[in-house]
């Protein structure tokens, strides 16, 4: 099981090698870079709406609980959804969505062409397949996904304010005014990395799989279900290391 | 010419290929045939370079496969053209991106050149008029028509076919087992077919080799086959007990036998 582990992190990072190669030609690279930015970012931008939404509302809910009967100002409501939306919710909320939708998707995508023997045809035309099928998807996901978690951010900001209107107990102006409170931009900064590094693992995770599948249908979706489990897990401890890191 | 020389293939303990040699000729159909398990496949993937040689030597003409460096092999993979036994046409791509794909990768033609080459490349194939299809709203037939136009659309000098005919009825097995012969002497191009089809080997083997439990078992001319008293050929070719009597037929009628 160790050897396996060992295995696949060093044939993940000698891919990287292939992937890293001089394009044959950019204009086919940008044409699917252009291509599978729609595909990640429109595809997905309704998910995560929806979930960003209920994320900020039920922060909201949860801390207007919490803070019932307690000194604690009521404006804090505003600061802590979206202190709580910018530093985590956004984006590894957004990121584990995305792993799933995202990454099944990729590696599926992927693991078909290997499957009906696209990724040989190419090979045999001289394509670069490492470098034309993977490097357009992290290069777009690494565009699309700090979009997304911005949107994110401020849907899930707006999530807590309607449910924090919507509770009776707390008026507009004191959630508006915690939102103004305590404003660290240096958090900002702190989403857009995560969401850069949470995208690139994503991304390259779901590639590898699919890239590396053999078998059939059974193997494909086996890939498929390890590249949404393996990306979440990488996801969650590097999103440990940058906290680690960033707020030491 | 492509020349296979001493060629092994293991996969772990198995060993598929055992010392192959064998000279895939300029300007002919060459087949390889053989039963399911023969290693027919892996032989066509180490002569075309998607699977690497456990020992031995592949040489396009005076160029070893083996040896080359990254960018003589991608020199080489211009040369070279495959049809693939499930076409692997781009399920995205429409007939004419799929056919435009290797000139938009590689060359940098006009549009209207491009175009152009795909017209001519259907109109080879007699596939004109499809160019906005979908691989899937073509028939199979139609679908491996395409996989030949885009294999032959940079003028390749050596063409691969894996099961061309698999999953096709006789008569449009035999029409592209013809458009495969015709490009071959057109285009004066060194072809490798993988079949277990007789059709085929009947009518277009101008070099067979066929293999047998991963070595080389016969090769020779499709007009040697009927005679030949070779065990392994014998069983292969004439396998049903129809084909059999076909063939006692056939040579009850030779005035020489």
């Amino acid at each position: 099981m160790k050897l396996n582990i060992l295995y696949h992190i060093g044939r993940y990072v000698q891919w990287h090698g292939m992937i890293y190669r001089f394009p044959e030609k950019w204009s086919m690279y940008y044409k699917e870079t252009i291509r599978q930015m729609h595909s990640i970012g429109v595809g997905s931008i309704m998910i995560i709406f929806v979930v960003s939404f209920f994320i900020g509302a039920v922060t909201a809910v949860q801390f207007i609980y919490q803070l019932d009967g307690t000194f604690i100002p009521r404006y804090y409501i505003g600061y802590i959804v979206r202190d709580m939306s910018i530093i985590e919710l956004a984006a590894t909320f957004s990121s584990i969505i995305l792993a799933g939708k995202v990454g099944s998707n990729i590696a599926s995508e992927i693991g078909g062409m290997r499957q009906k023997e696209h990724i040989d045809a190419m090979e045999i035309m001289g394509v670069n397949t490492a470098s034309y099928l993977v490097l357009p998807k992290i290069i777009a996901a690494l565009i699309v996904i700090p979009l997304l978690i911005s949107i994110a951010a401020f849907v899930s900001i707006g999530g807590g304010y309607i449910a924090t209107l919507y509770s009776g107990s707390f008026s507009s102006e004191e959630f508006i005014q915690g939102l103004r409170s305590f404003f660290e931009p240096y958090n900002v900064f702190m989403m857009y990395v995560k969401a850069v590094v949470f995208a690139y693992i994503l991304t390259s995770i779901a590639c590898y799989q699919g890239y590396f599948v053999k078998g059939g249908s059974i193997e494909l979706g086996q890939a498929s279900t390890r590249a949404v489990v393996f990306g979440i897990i990488v996801i969650l401890i590097a999103d440990y290391i940058i906290a680690v890191l960033l707020t030491g | 010419m492509i020349r296979a020389e001493g060629i092994y293939k293991s996969f772990a303990d198995l060993e598929v290929l055992k010392g192959i040699d064998f000279t895939f000729e300029s300007g002919k159909t060459n087949l390889i045939i053989g039963k399911s398990g023969a290693g027919k496949t892996v032989l066509l993937k180490i002569l075309v370079g998607l699977l690497n040689a456990t020992e031995g030597h592949v040489w396009y003409d005076d160029r070893d496969l083996c040896k080359m460096s990254k960018n003589e092999l991608l020199d080489l993979r211009m040369e070279v053209g495959m049809l693939f036994q499930g076409n692997a046409l781009f399920d995205s791509m429409t007939v004419e991106e799929n056919i435009r794909f290797p000139m938009d990768m590689f060359t940098n033609r006009t549009y209207n050149e491009k175009l152009d080459r795909v017209n001519y490349c259907l109109e080879r194939v007699n596939m004109e008029g499809i160019n906005n299809k979908y691989p899937s709203e073509i028939s199979g037939g139609m679908q491996k028509r395409v996989g030949i136009a885009r294999a032959i659309v940079l003028n390749p000098k050596y063409l691969f076919a894996d099961e061309p005919n698999s999953g096709l009825d006789p008569k449009t097995a035999i029409k592209i087992d013809e458009l495969l012969l015709d490009i071959t002497k057109d285009n004066d191009i060194t072809t490798i077919i993988n079949t277990h089809d007789m059709n085929s080997v009947m009518e277009i083997g101008e070099n067979i080799c066929l293999l047998h439990e991963g070595r080389l078992a016969w090769q020779g001319h499709k007009d040697e086959v009927l005679e030949n008293t070779n065990e392994t050929l014998q069983d292969f070719i004439f396998a049903s007990p129809f084909l059999q009597r076909l063939k006692e037929r056939a040579l009850s009628k030779t005035p020489n036998s």
